[in-house]
């Protein structure tokens, strides 16, 4: 029988030769990521367990990123707590405004293929887009990482994603991501491993796989993986080794269920107010009048995003009733697109480009809505009263979507 | 073998982390502050009605969305007894077990129960409800463990040879 990747990455990190679904192991962390808002309530669980050091201050990665800047005085607490502690017990790797989380683990180099790591944001399977195991835990739960630098876990089942062919130029892989979170449902992939292969994933950049493996937690999912190749490692920095290089599900792998698309056959897609996976076609849903669009977020918020809905907007403006606010994923993008011209273009379009960071995403600092009021938004959930009233209408999209609707004022295909 | 009753509160599917603590709260200093928020964007009036020894009983994928622990804390701190879904998601599901607070798989109660019902639990082994009743299955025992302990918190402090 062969294995699938979580098992090769679970069974290396233990010693073992394989390891096989359902089993509870305790794993050796190698790298964890806290975040703003779970700071204070790490701390101090930290501190409760008893604990008088951290394992291994150069395995932790302290970002702020939800509550910066500060947009309530409670905000600043939390860089408080997170400063204070990251002295007492000499953690190094502390990000104060360089953007979000997610971003900034694989771009700034903290996670390698093969790597289990856990942070305190259920999107931490972002991380899984250059072939790692990556998820969200809680904050005790960290707290005893910190102490320990280890967990248990259920080896997880895989369900593996199969999508061969070329994917339609107005198609992008959020469409991928959401289509798939329509099939399985919020709850298809729970406590299991997602794993994608296929030609159509194979010609993907890396920024592109990030989006998928960001949303697997949207259909439950413990994790995404996809397996390191050449462009893995130029993003990483790093040459593949043996290891790595085996990250490949094997052919007689014991999957619990494989799903096979034809790239082709992919349309731009939405998710509708108030379901992640409450899946439609937009042509199905053209002419819907919106209020703003979002374009940012640990899931669309790269480079390669913003340069879409360049695209799309140029020679066009953004509709008069219509904000559209532009969000970079971290300053390395927003630097990025500063040079490239592409945040010239999307201000002269009409859009707000705002400082690098969670923003709008989890309804903190700028662009909350009222009730009525419908936003198209390229991040990853929709669920009721994350930008602002509870009745609020999220329509989660691609960067070429949103655009689109942006300079349309309403619903429309790009 | 414990038994308790409690009146029930049910909830639909896909009751998310959000729904349960929205995020504009989450920077409050302590959870008695958050808890009177609990539920406030599918029914603000709820939070205020749980009284001690309460148990939600929802459907499927209850506790997804985020990785907030307050979600479980806040409910907890409200008097959760313990919750009964179809199925959890896994964050949440670890979380609560973290803190202590029980969780109970069962795929048909929902369907038949009355939000206001007393029902009883027999941990590990069944509910009853409306003259109805409906097996459970047993936790694994690494979580049996946490639980006893008193949550994960607890957990460590032994393991540090600290007292409770």
């Amino acid at each position: 029988m062969g294995q699938t990747i979580i098992e090769k990455i679970i069974a290396r990190n233990i010693g073992r030769d394989r390891v096989r679904p359902g089993e509870i192991v305790t794993v050796n962390v190698d790298r964890v990521m806290l975040d703003d808002i779970m700071m204070p309530f790490i701390v101090s669980k930290f501190h409760e367990m008893g604990f008088e050091r951290v394992w291994d201050p150069d395995k932790v990665v302290l970002i702020y990123d939800h509550l910066v800047p500060a947009s309530q005085l409670d905000d600043i607490r939390h860089y408080k707590v997170g400063d204070e502690f990251a002295r007492n017990y000499g953690i190094r790797h502390v990000h104060r405004s360089d953007g979000i989380c997610h971003q900034l683990m694989t771009e700034a180099g903290y996670v390698k293929p093969g790597d289990v790591v856990f942070g305190t944001d259920s999107h931490t399977t972002t991380y899984g887009c250059v072939g790692a195991f990556s998820t969200g835990i809680g904050y005790t739960e960290m707290a005893g990482i910190l102490g320990t630098g280890k967990l248990w876990v259920r080896v997880p089942e895989t369900i593996k994603i199969v999508i061969d062919g070329e994917l339609a130029s107005n198609v992008m892989s959020k469409d991928v991501i959401l289509t798939v979170i329509g099939d399985l449902g919020a709850d298809g992939a729970t406590y299991k491993a997602l794993e994608f292969v296929g030609s159509a994933i194979d010609r993907m950049t890396i920024s592109s796989r990030m989006t998928m493996a960001n949303m697997a937690i949207e259909a439950g999912a413990k994790c995404a993986l996809f397996t390191p190749d050449l462009k893995t490692a130029d993003y990483c920095g790093t040459e593949l080794d043996s290891f790595q290089k085996a990250l490949v599900g094997d052919e007689e792998g014991n999957y619990c269920k494989v799903l096979t698309y034809r790239a082709e056959e992919f349309v731009p897609v939405m998710a509708c107010p108030s379901q992640v996976d409450k899946i439609r076609a937009v042509s199905q849903l053209d002419g819907i009048p919106i209020d703003q669009v979002f374009l940012g977020s640990c899931t669309n918020g790269r480079l390669e995003d913003l340069v879409a809905a360049a695209k799309v907007l140029e020679g066009k403006k953004v509709a008069p009733y219509v904000k559209m606010i532009v969000t970079p994923a971290s300053r390395k993008v927003y630097e990025e697109a500063s040079a490239r011209g592409v945040l010239q273009k999307l201000a002269e379009a009409g859009a707000i480009i705002t400082h690098p960071g969670c923003g709008l995403c989890c309804g903190r600092t700028g662009g909350i809505l009222c009730d009525g009021e419908r936003v198209v938004a390229t991040n990853n959930r929709n669920f009721l009263g994350r930008m602002g009233t509870s009745k609020v209408e999220i329509y989660l999209a691609s960067p070429a979507v949103a655009a689109a609707c942006a300079a349309a004022g309403k619903i429309i295909s790009p | 073998m414990e038994e308790f009753t409690g009146n029930i509160w049910v909830l639909g599917d896909d009751i998310d982390t959000d729904i349960i603590i929205p995020t504009e709260y989450l920077a409050l200093e302590t959870i008695e502050e958050m808890k009177q928020y609990a539920f406030s964007p599918l029914r603000p009036e709820l939070a205020g009605k749980i009284t001690a020894g309460d148990i939600i009983v929802a459907g499927k994928n209850f506790g997804c969305g985020s990785s907030r622990e307050q979600a479980p804390e806040v409910l907890k701190a409200l008097g959760i007894r313990c919750i009964v879904a179809k199925s959890f998601a896994r964050i949440f599901f670890r979380n609560s077990i973290n803190n202590g607070l029980l969780l109970i798989e069962q795929p048909d109660l929902h369907d038949h129960a009355e939000e206001g019902e007393e029902i009883c639990v027999r941990v590990n082994r069944e509910i009853t409800c409306g003259g109805m009743t409906y097996p459970i299955a047993s936790l694994p025992d690494n979580l049996v463990e946490i639980l006893q302990a008193g949550g994960l918190v607890k957990a460590m402090r032994r393991r540090n040879g600290l007292a409770d």
